[in-house]
């Protein structure tokens, strides 16, 4: 089934009796060359790429629970590139290019929305700061403009510029930054993979990774054995306990992040807008619901739910940033559970396993790089080398301390990003 | 959330500053190998369950407490004073 424009006026017209399921829902085989464990955005999109870069087609993913059920379906949707440091640069600007071609390329509306990010500037210092990001990002290649106030009110009047805690002075515009229907972006890579050949298989809980003799045998599931010559871990929030499964240990702690969006209101908000003072970030979805979150709660955590205070944190942040958002009525909130790197930057790599990947530690900024994490990750898998964008994200970088990308300049230690 | 403060009683968790696993309580020598600071500083078991970590009470009496918390009910089990516990 291809998607078009006289597709869905033709269902239109005739009662939507022709739509099929959007991927086959196979059984296991007994073996693959290549068992993907997790089957959220980024696995999902590797098993994409796998099969349509790479010609690798015998290829399954395995699921604990329904695709798309974790992070990709709990975040803000926001997609970026505006990351300074080499590695994350590169990489995150390879993605936003993947993301220019997507709905071409998988031939599903993701509602990718170029409306632009605005990174809100409150001191002198903050502007040099983003004049220097700025800078960086266009020397790479992307775009980036600084604005001054009436650049900013022109494009956000609904803001409070006279705050009296935070004015604001200006800001960083990414005109290329935006958001994406997220859900879509997993069904999306979903049904192409489906359709090239992949297994997509849910409900099947990996329980354990055979390994004999230092090499990658295959898994065990909640419905059966299932051999592999090589498994990639994907698996967000839940990588170290896939990981321990090899006998491994991830420099990775998991916390929550929430994120809430209010009900469905008038279009008032035309950009991604950054509130860096109060680590605040918004947006307004296409149904009109106003999308805002925060910082992390600041515990390990794996409840997919967060604290009230950090929900009093956002709140206050958002009223002092916008105060008409006080007259909007939160519909929900949720919380996903990062995968926390020490240095806030992702690891993809081979393990000291022969046959086993690893692809972990996206920290709370992993939907924007989907595509580019699964298009890299399957290079890994395919080819056993890294691709170009990913030579720096190392698994041992933190035990040797060479090649640290920490965008925040906090360190590189748990719990300071 | 509360943490139950040995000196304190039960206390809001806003009270209270974050450091992690309790893996810190057990400082290598100065001149470990290699490995042994990089799990010290960076590896965690990073446990969907009972994990013991430490938390001070900054705005409250200033210790350090050692807490058994779980990571996914988010149940208090214990708090006890990091010095009293430090091995």
């Amino acid at each position: 089934m291809r998607f078009s424009g006289l597709k869905v006026l033709k269902e239109g017209l005739t009662g939507n009796k022709g739509w099929g399921p959007h991927w086959r829902n196979p059984e296991p085989k007994s073996e693959y060359d290549i068992i993907l464990i997790g089957g959220g955005g980024h696995g999902l999109a590797t098993a994409h790429y796998l099969a349509k870069v790479h010609g690798l087609r015998n290829v399954a993913v395995l699921e604990k629970g329904y695709l798309g059920g974790g992070n990709v379906g709990r975040n803000t949707t926001i997609v970026r590139a505006n990351y300074m440091l080499p590695g994350n640069s590169e990489f995150y600007s390879h993605s936003l290019k993947l993301w220019e071609g997507l709905e071409e390329d998988l031939n599903y509306n993701v509602m990718h929305s170029q409306r632009g990010i605005i990174n809100l500037v409150h001191s002198d210092g903050q502007r040099d700061a983003f004049v220097r990001r700025g800078n960086m990002m266009v020397g790479r290649g992307d775009d980036a403009e600084m604005l001054d106030t009436n650049g900013v009110r022109k494009l956000l009047p609904m803001i409070d510029f006279d705050q009296t805690r935070f004015p604001i002075y200006g800001g960083l515009y990414h005109r290329r930054g935006g958001t994406a229907r997220h859900d879509a972006v997993a069904w999306g890579f979903a049904r192409s993979a489906s359709d090239h050949g992949v297994d997509l298989i849910q409900q099947c809980e990996v329980t354990g990774i055979d390994v004999e003799g230092g090499v990658v045998k295959g898994v065990q599931t909640t419905r059966g054995p299932i051999r592999a010559k090589k498994v990639g871990m994907v698996a967000a929030g839940r990588s170290s306990q896939v990981a321990a499964m090899a006998g491994m240990r991830l420099p990775i702690e998991s916390h929550v992040l929430q994120a809430f969006v209010t009900e469905g209101l008038k279009p008032c908000l035309d950009h991604v807008v950054t509130y860096g003072m109060g680590h605040f970030y918004i947006s307004q979805s296409d149904k009109g619901g106003l999308v805002f979150g925060g910082d992390l709660d600041m515990y390990s955590s794996y409840a997919a739910r967060g604290n009230l205070p950090l929900v009093e944190h956002v709140a206050e942040a958002a009223m002092t940033l916008m105060p008409r958002i006080g007259k909007a009525r939160v519909l929900r909130s949720w919380g996903g559970i990062m995968d926390m790197s020490p240095d806030g930057s992702f690891i993809m790599d081979k393990t000291d396993i022969e046959g086993l990947y690893v692809n972990t530690g996206w920290c709370y900024g992993g939907f924007k790089a989907t595509p580019a994490s699964g298009h890299t990750f399957a290079h890994l898998l395919a080819t056993g080398a890294p691709h170009p964008t990913t030579v720096r994200h190392r698994l041992d970088r933190f035990r040797t301390g060479a090649g640290i990308m920490d965008e925040e300049s906090t360190g590189s230690q748990h719990n300071l990003h | 959330m509360r943490l139950p403060c040995p000196m304190c009683g039960a206390r809001d968790v806003r009270e209270f500053y974050y450091q992690g696993a309790a893996v810190m309580l057990d400082r290598p020598a100065p001149d470990a190998d290699v490995e042994v600071w990089d799990h010290y500083l960076h590896v965690r078991e990073n446990p969907a369950g009972d994990i013991e970590e430490l938390w001070s009470h900054d705005a409250g009496c200033g210790a350090w407490l050692k807490v058994v918390r779980n990571t996914v009910t988010h149940e208090v089990k214990s708090a006890k004073l990091a010095a009293e516990v430090a091995r």
